[in-house]
């Protein structure tokens, strides 16, 4: 048991939870029909379970998990697991149905009712069962309050709402207005854009997967790995001084960890060159701002002949070039945390004299 | 198709007797104009009142320039951290690597990246932020985590009774090249 700890702990790093999570999904996304049988999913469903009962034994990880502020997590981890799950099912269902020709299930057992009183009325069943649930929740569990806020004491670790914690982690990143700012505004608007970037009617109305299996894997990458995992790492694993602990691991303040970080202009001008800095901001800078400029501009064009190829055939030119930018900004994130945990770089673009680094 | 049809409403059903009751196109959208209109300005009312509140008739806010007592009162090659909670001020005596001097100088305790309080960890030597990880080292330059710059640094002089004297007015920034300047550090 003890040796299974020291394993597991030793291997719960930022990189390989985050680089084994995208293989995972990669794999699912590619081979999605067998994933979602129930042949697969009921193991995976018993290992989990079982695992979840072999981490409470841990008296760190059952602290950790009871805690009034972490229970939602564990209950959004189910549901976000299920959901997913069933929609994907229904959706290579019907993939299967539609190349044998055969009726979708949706046209097949037409369950559409009025929304008056059908929906209305299960809302209201539903407003009064969540109001019932949120007394209980408050009655039983006691609201985490501590002594007067002062300004000059910060709690050790000092996190955000359980749901507000992949910002945080973006932030271990990104400079405050990009993290705290820019990207949370385009999260918000890019996801509202939606609907009007993607003009393609397939999948309207009905459970779909091979059709859309692009646009649903651009979907579900933002939301479970850049979201909701970064949720997870930052509630479960993020200790004192924001270090990074394993699930089994004693939340250790004076954690030292290998974190001297360096901007891509002291990497190429002081480490390559060894010419040290030059004076010009521009010049110090140049580099980086050719490589955000590149990867902003240069790169749509390229992706548009490439990998996106059918995808630009099917959009006009500007919902491309919105989609490809939001498709960017979104992948910058791995990329910078790759680029931190290889080569310790710390911004590709640091202007700390006027508050611009990137 | 058919659902459009559907949702046309048969034609001899809109017969309209009441013409005294019945509300015009017209009419409609300027009683909507000016219910708009009064809320709008009963909120542009209510804005500016609020404007008062950026001018509060007492502002208590704690001095930005303090004695904090004698040089001799800091250790050498300590970080006293006994200002911290009072005037948010780290002290420190001793050599100072970034500017080859020594003597005292005085950091602010408010992180560079979002303006968390540090902690400063003695056995590590280094002061770590709670909210992101960023690490600064004794001297307040950021080696570690997403801070882009050094602590800042106030401005600290010799009072004329001979107490270190802090002016928390007046900053000095690392990639400004200020902390040279002759009041960012105290030669004792």
């Amino acid at each position: 048991m003890e040796a299974l700890r020291h394993t597991i702990n030793a291997f719960a790093t930022p990189t390989t939870i985050y680089l084994s999570s995208v293989a995972l999904f990669a794999i699912a996304m590619w081979k999605m029909e067998i994933v979602v049988k129930p042949l697969v999913m009921i193991p995976v469903v018993i290992v989990t379970v079982l695992g979840t009962i072999f981490a409470l034994t841990d008296d760190h990880f059952f602290k950790l998990v009871t805690l009034p502020d972490n229970i939602p997590i564990t209950i959004m981890l189910a549901t976000v697991g299920y959901f997913t799950w069933y929609a994907l099912k229904k959706g290579v269902e019907n993939d299967k149905r539609l190349s044998e020709n055969r009726p979708l299930i949706e046209q097949e057992q037409d369950r559409r009712v009025m929304t008056w009183p059908n929906l209305v009325y299960i809302e209201f069943i539903c407003l009064i069962a969540i109001t019932v649930f949120l007394i209980f929740w408050s009655i039983g569990f006691q609201a985490p309050l501590e002594e007067p806020a002062n300004p000059t004491v910060t709690p050790n670790p000092a996190k955000a709402p359980w749901y507000f914690l992949g910002l945080q982690e973006m932030l271990v990143y990104f400079d405050p207005w990009l993290a705290g700012v820019v990207f949370p505004g385009l999260i918000v608007v890019g996801l509202m854009a939606l609907p009007y970037i993607d003009p393609n009617p397939k999948g309207n109305g009905y459970y779909s997967f091979k059709d859309r299996r692009l646009v649903i894997g651009y979907y579900l990458f933002g939301f479970l790995i850049q979201w909701v995992l970064l949720i997870v790492l930052g509630t479960f694993m993020r200790g004192p001084g924001w270090s990074f602990f394993g699930p089994f691991q004693e939340w250790d303040p004076h954690k030292v960890e290998a974190l001297t970080n360096i901007n891509l202009s002291e990497l190429l001008w002081v480490k390559l060159l060894n010419i040290g800095l030059p004076k010009n901001i521009l010049l110090r800078e140049g580099v980086g701002i050719v490589v955000v400029l590149g990867y902003l501009v240069a790169l749509p064009p390229l992706l548009a002949k490439t990998i996106f190829k059918k995808l630009y055939q099917e959009l006009s030119f500007i919902r491309f070039q919105i989609m490809c930018f939001l498709f960017l900004a979104m992948l910058s994130l791995p990329i910078k945390m790759i680029l931190r945990w290889t080569i310790n770089l710390k911004y590709i673009v640091a202007i700390p004299e006027f508050f611009f680094n990137i | 198709m058919d659902i459009k049809e559907e949702l046309k409403p048969p034609q001899d059903s809109v017969v309209v007797e009441d013409s005294y009751h019945m509300v015009t196109r017209r009419g409609f959208v300027s009683w909507l104009t000016v219910g708009w209109g009064a809320f709008a300005g009963a909120t542009a009312i209510m804005g500016a009142a609020f404007q008062r509140f950026l001018f509060p008739n007492v502002l208590r806010e704690p001095p930005q320039e303090f004695k904090i007592g004698f040089p001799n009162d800091f250790l050498e090659g300590v970080v006293d951290l006994r200002m911290q909670d009072k005037y948010g001020i780290w002290v420190v005596r001793g050599f100072d690597p970034a500017t080859s001097q020594t003597g005292i100088y005085v950091l602010s305790v408010i992180c560079t990246h979002l303006g968390c309080t540090p902690t400063w960890l003695e056995s590590e030597a280094k002061f770590k932020c709670p909210c992101h990880g960023s690490g600064f080292y004794k001297t307040g330059i950021n080696f570690e985590g997403p801070a882009p710059r050094p602590l800042e640094r106030f401005r600290v002089v010799l009072a004329e009774d001979g107490q270190v004297q802090v002016d928390k007015g007046k900053k000095f920034q690392y990639e400004k090249g200020e902390w040279t300047q002759p009041e960012a550090f105290l030669k004792v």
